[in-house]
């Protein structure tokens, strides 16, 4: 029984007939191979989200962000004139990583005037100049203009940091993320300061996580304990279905129904729920935000809850009719482990109530978080067997179609255009400044 | 932060029922899942049994203050009803400690709430 209209065509994935309905095949995710053709076509060529403006508050703020699927760390700085610079993070000396403290394999951030190396103490200003050799009498004919740190593409969308690893990438941002950014662009992310996040190390492939997270299929059935019984049973016969589905080139969005915030009925939800007027869904009293951009609630949708978008390849947002958002990253390893990093953000608490509403929120998801978790590591090792590799998908999981079909499509783009292009050889990629 | 003796309170006296629970009052969100994952039903039930029932006092108690300005020892009774939060689940759910079905995985907290 459907509750609510489908497209003329009579589902949503026949509104985009590229999709198929067929069984779907998961060898893409099982595949060592695979995964180093994705490693090359995707994550050193594609726009990536790596962090927030709010984490580079003044000239000299720094963060490192490590990103294993190209091999690469990267270092991003508030330059002296505001604006952002993103540089590998390799010291052109003897190639040490530049920026690091106690651990090299582990993220950090600061403040600093100028990065010195810790090998050898050479020095770069924040905008990646050479300004010091330890020594440079010794050196043969060596000219500090020729050494800069690598630069590497930087821009924001929306207060978000993305980088782009191709030194020959044309495409901007904003042209990358297309209507489903502009349309999102005006959410008061800026305002949503108060911000947790939470890190795993996931056992499956990034992309079944994500697959995980853009259908709501599973939500009555995996996370059925969740719900007080009446709630939970009501739930499961009711199923899912989403208000919204829309793909917009490689990225996607689900717009859901969502009316536990607060609930109809304050008996059917936990006790703590009820006391502290907060839940999965966020405080029930939500802060005034002003107008949401037209990208939200797409459908216009009286009973609307949440919608997840997905930027590919790797980055998602949700955002909640209690006026807070969340944002989900899958950062590969291997074919089969990927970390897997997700920040809630709120208006400030302005009392304790509100500070414990979102700790509520915040504490709820991370208890669905490890159900979801564990379970991807079931999906990976079963797949892994190949017993079975044709898998049927419902309307409700048409992103799951999506997404391999966008991985698909963008290797073989790539590596259609590899094979007709003669090889670029010692181009130096300079740095691109972004305003923020 | 104080160490705590013989003669001193960990939380305002308005709380002293609570006081034998004070060493939830943890401010790290780590800390205090950590806590929760090694104690028995026994001690998450006990100090449920104490907390809940006073959410809206210790609400109120701390709504005299601004967030970002509270005394040492509110601050503490808010990381205590912080640690009830996270002791919901396990109580009003799961009855058991850890996520069902959640084995052997693990998500840790990387950045705080600021508190």
């Amino acid at each position: 029984m459907a509750h609510f209209a489908k497209p003329a065509e009579g589902s949503w994935t026949e509104h985009y007939p590229e999709l198929g309905t067929g069984p779907v095949n998961y060898e893409d995710s099982i595949s060592p191979a695979w995964y180093e053709r994705e490693r090359d076509a995707i994550f050193t060529r594609t726009w990536l989200s790596i962090g927030r403006v709010e984490q580079l508050p003044r000239v000299g703020s720094y963060f490192t962000k490590e990103i294993h699927a190209a091999r690469t760390s990267i270092v991003v700085v508030r330059a002296a004139d505001g604006s952002l610079r993103a540089f590998h993070n390799m010291c052109r000396h003897r190639g040490n990583k530049l920026v690091w403290q106690d651990f090299p394999r582990e993220e950090t951030s600061g403040t600093c005037r100028q990065f010195t190396c810790k090998y050898h103490g050479w020095r770069y200003d924040l905008e990646g100049q050479l300004t010091f050799i330890q020594q440079e009498s010794e050196f043969f004919d060596v000219d500090k203009a020729d050494y800069p740190l690598v630069g590497v593409q930087v821009d924001v969308w929306a207060g978000f940091i993305f980088v782009n690893l191709d030194a020959g990438n044309t495409t901007s941002l904003r042209e990358f993320l297309a209507e489903l950014g502009a349309g999102l662009e005006d959410y008061p992310f800026d305002k949503m300061t108060q911000v947790t996040t939470y890190r795993a190390e996931i056992a499956s492939n990034w992309k079944l996580f994500i697959d995980a997270f853009m259908e709501f299929y599973h939500a009555p059935v995996l996370h059925m304990k969740q719900a007080v019984s009446e709630e939970s049973s009501k739930l499961a016969s009711f199923g899912y279905e989403g208000l919204h589905y829309e793909i917009k080139g490689p990225h996607g969005m689900i717009s859901s129904w969502g009316g536990m915030s607060p609930p109809k009925d304050l008996s059917m939800v936990k006790p703590v729920e009820r006391a502290l007027r907060s839940g999965l869904f966020g405080p029930w009293d939500a802060p005034d935000i002003g107008e949401l951009p037209p990208g939200v609630n797409p459908s216009q949708s009286r009973v609307w809850g949440e919608d997840s978008f997905l930027f590919f390849p790797n980055f998602m947002v949700l955002i909640w009719k209690p006026n807070w958002y969340l944002t989900y990253h899958y950062w590969p390893t291997s074919h089969n482990t990927h970390t897997f990093e997700c920040s809630l953000g709120f208006v400030p608490p302005r009392n304790a109530r509100e500070r414990l509403a979102q700790e509520l929120a915040a504490s709820t998801f991370k208890e669905y978080s490890l159900q979801d978790g564990n379970t991807l590591e079931a999906t990976q090792t079963a797949l892994e067997s190949r017993v079975v590799t044709e898998f049927p998908l419902c309307d409700q999981e048409i992103m799951i179609r999506h997404l391999h079909k966008a991985v698909r499509d963008a290797v073989l783009a790539h590596e259609g255009r590899a094979s007709e292009t003669p090889v670029r050889v010692g181009s130096r990629p300079s740095s691109t400044a972004a305003r923020a | 932060m104080s160490i705590r003796t013989a003669n001193t309170t960990m939380l305002p006296f308005e709380f002293a029922d609570l006081e034998p629970f004070a060493d939830w009052a943890l401010p790290l969100e780590g800390q205090r899942y950590a806590k929760r994952l090694t104690s028995s039903m026994d001690e998450l039930q006990a100090f449920y049994d104490a907390a809940f029932p006073r959410i809206d006092d210790a609400v109120a108690y701390l709504d005299r203050y601004p967030l970002n300005a509270l005394p040492v020892d509110a601050s503490r009774l808010l990381w205590l009803y912080c640690s009830l939060v996270t002791v919901t689940f396990p109580i009003e759910v799961w009855h058991q400690p850890n996520v069902p079905d959640a084995g052997a995985s693990s998500i840790d907290c990387v950045v705080e709430f600021p508190s």
